[in-house]
């Protein structure tokens, strides 16, 4: 048991639900049109283990709020300004160098992330990302291996994945941004310290980009901002018409 | 499995007296219940045969992807829209066991992709029918993938064995497949009015097409003796389709829906459910590409493939690079 | 243009410890590092593994069948190799 705000606590793991949850939308998307068989494998797995994070979190989500919702009423009775998920994961999917970006930006931001909430006062918490630590990682390598090949492959695609790093690059800011929640959750021992795993984070990446012979982004790029507190680009309503067509449709309806 | 980089022994092609007794030989094996493997001598047609079967089955596996993969965006739970990504993949996964399985013939995926892509290939005509409701996918997991098992449990015993063992891990993996689509057509049969319309409706279009899964009669299925002689095939379409019956109809009258079939009826002494006339054009029509959404599956692959060739090249192109720069650094 | 396919690789299991890596089949990648991930997301999607060997297909060389007779059958009757060929008194244990 944690001495913490409990609205605190529904808004921090809700955020965490969300960004599983949109990811792993997206990540859907490509099934059925992934380059190679072998990566519509690969594709689908990191979709899984995404929608099973948000799973997990959704529901103690649902359960510390105690207004009855659970995951699925999360889900998908909520408009785009209730979701919290941070902007870099509802970028579209636009193409496989963008969405390899995407997803190593958030896996290795996540790997850290997941790796000091294992040791969160909060135990659910704690076991939640103990589970979800070791998904990130692999997705972290593989979308990392991917990088390497596409950056040091051919000139199409070393152009291709630099234009996804340069568009993708001003959402990286958010990830490491912390409110007075995570500041007060953190101080109860909840939450990370993400603003701490910035650094780490870069030089992790910067080593990617090094072996794919990519530029390195500048610092100096102003960053988005936003996701957290339900300011959202257009995308992420597109994405959830699709998603909550059914349940909203047919409100009365189990499925 | 081993495929063309294996080096394959080039004999000379036997004499017409040789390949009488090798032929014998061979059928001697198959009648034994002896596998055959990838570098056993086999008959020509055999293995054109079994090239051509198993290419067209992971075909089906990976354009099966596509009408179930319409819904995955929309499943309308978080619990069901994982059961279905993992239910998808796993089609992804069997059209790879399966392509790995003719690979060890000596055909190479490439040249099955390029007889898909340019609709040369066939495939499973159920998959050219469109997903339009939720309980389509119940329909498609209880109907499609419940007839699929019922073609696919004899394959596991099937004379070739790179091809038995790919079903044998296909079918344990599939076992869940069925019963999700049916635990969905359960709970929309039981649901509200517009959700048991649904389930009706999806019953309504899946019923027919999923009868013409198991091909044609067998008075006009041109391959089934040479088939069976070869222990490919160990039953013919009519037997596998009649079961298919038998177990299904209770299976919708327990759901409360109503098969659509006028003629319908159970033959109280043989215990069979018979059935009407399926209309064949139909099904010609449908495997000769006028589906409702041949071209749209078609579509999707060629568009997949295209869209993925620049990733691919790059691969190659990468790995080109590694290999340059690894002999150039053993010659420093 | 005809696509320059990627390569084969031949894929080994190992599914417990204490067992010995087992072929599952093939897969096609253009690299070990990425055949061994192909692998994972292809063979142990229901903790079917523990490790991995992957091997390109055309490294591997192997008997040709033709030759079974001569290969395999010399072995059939050296019986003396099997510990049931071999006779031990009544009241003898531990041997």
């Amino acid at each position: 048991m944690t001495t913490c705000d409990q609205k605190d606590l529904f808004t921090y793991v809700l955020r965490l639900g969300d960004s599983g949850l949109v990811l792993g939308q997206r990540l859907s998307e490509w099934v059925g049109k992934a380059p190679m068989l072998e990566e519509e494998m690969a594709l689908a797995n990191m979709a899984l283990d995404m929608v099973g994070q948000a799973r997990n979190f959704l529901s103690y989500a649902g359960e510390v709020e105690g207004r009855g919702r659970g995951e699925d009423a999360l889900a998908m009775h909520r408009d785009v300004g209730s979701f919290s998920n941070l902007l870099l994961v509802e970028q579209p999917n636009r193409d496989f160098a963008y969405t390899m970006v995407r997803q190593y930006f958030y896996a290795s931001f996540a790997e850290r992330l997941f790796e000091q909430l294992q040791h969160s006062a909060d135990s659910r918490l704690a076991g939640i990302a103990a589970k979800a630590v070791k998904e990130c990682r692999y997705h972290a390598r593989h979308s990392g291996l991917w990088l390497v090949r596409l950056g040091d492959g051919t000139e199409e695609s070393h152009q291709r994945v630099a234009r996804a790093l340069e568009d993708l690059w001003p959402y990286t800011g958010e990830l490491f941004e912390m409110d007075e929640v995570d500041r007060r959750l953190l101080e109860a021992g909840v939450a990370a310290d993400v603003q701490a795993m910035r650094t780490e984070w870069r030089e992790a990446l910067n080593q990617v980009l090094v072996e794919a012979r990519l530029p390195l982004p500048s610092d100096e790029i102003w960053m988005h901002s936003g996701g957290r507190i339900g300011r959202h680009s257009e995308h992420l309503g597109h994405l959830l018409a699709t998603m909550q067509i059914l349940p909203r449709s047919y409100p009365d309806a189990n499925w | 499995m081993y495929t063309q980089g294996l080096d394959q022994a080039d004999t000379a092609a036997p004499s017409p007296e040789e390949e009488v007794q090798l032929r014998d030989a061979f059928q001697a094996r198959i009648d034994a219940e002896e596998k055959i493997e990838p570098r056993d001598w086999m008959p020509e047609d055999y293995r054109r045969t079994l090239v051509r079967q198993i290419s067209q089955h992971a075909h089906s596996e990976i354009v099966g992807m596509l009408p179930e993969g319409n819904w995955l965006t929309r499943a309308p739970s978080l619990k069901r829209k994982a059961i279905l990504l993992a239910k998808v993949q796993d089609e992804a996964g069997h059209g790879l066991y399966l392509y790995s399985a003719a690979e060890t013939l000596g055909t190479s995926r490439q040249e099955m992709l390029d007889q898909l892509l340019s609709g040369k290939a066939k495939y499973s005509s159920i998959f050219n029918y469109p997903t339009l409701n939720w309980a389509d996918i119940g329909a498609i997991g209880w109907l499609v993938d419940g007839a699929a098992i019922m073609n696919q449990i004899p394959l596991c015993r099937c004379s070739y064995g790179p091809y038995s063992r790919a079903m044998v891990r296909v079918c344990k993996e599939e076992s869940f497949h069925q019963r999700q689509g049916y635990e969905i057509m359960t709970v929309m049969a039981r649901g509200t009015d517009e959700q048991r319309q649904m389930a009706q409706d999806a019953l309504n279009r899946w019923w027919w097409p999923s009868l013409m899964m198991f091909g044609p009669s067998d008075g006009d299925s041109a391959h089934t003796a040479q088939s069976m002689a070869w222990k490919i095939k160990r039953f013919t379409n009519d037997e596998l389709r009649q079961k298919f019956v038998d177990v299904t109809v209770p299976q919708a009258h327990f759901l409360g829906l109503e098969i659509p079939d006028p003629d319908l009826a159970l033959d109280e002494e043989t215990g069979h459910w018979c059935f009407g006339e399926i209309d064949w054009q139909e099904f010609k029509q449908v495997l000769s590409g006028n589906g409702p959404c041949n071209a749209e599956r078609l579509g999707a692959r060629r568009s997949a493939h295209e869209e993925g060739s620049w990733v691919r090249q790059a691969l190659l192109a990468h790995a080109d690079k590694q290999r340059e720069r690894s002999s150039a650094h053993e010659a420093a | 243009m005809q696509e320059r396919e990627l390569p084969l690789w031949e894929v080994f299991i190992r599914s417990r410890t204490g067992l010995n890596h087992r072929h599952v089949g093939s897969l096609h990648a253009a690299d070990a590092a990425m055949a061994i991930q192909n692998a994972r997301d292809l063979y142990c999607r229901r903790q079917e593994g523990i490790g991995i060997w992957v091997v390109e297909s055309a490294a591997i060389h192997a008997s040709d069948p033709a030759d079974k007779d001569a290969l395999f059958d010399p072995a059939e009757d050296k019986i003396y190799r099997h510990p049931t060929f071999y006779d031990v008194p009544d009241g003898v244990e531990n041997i």
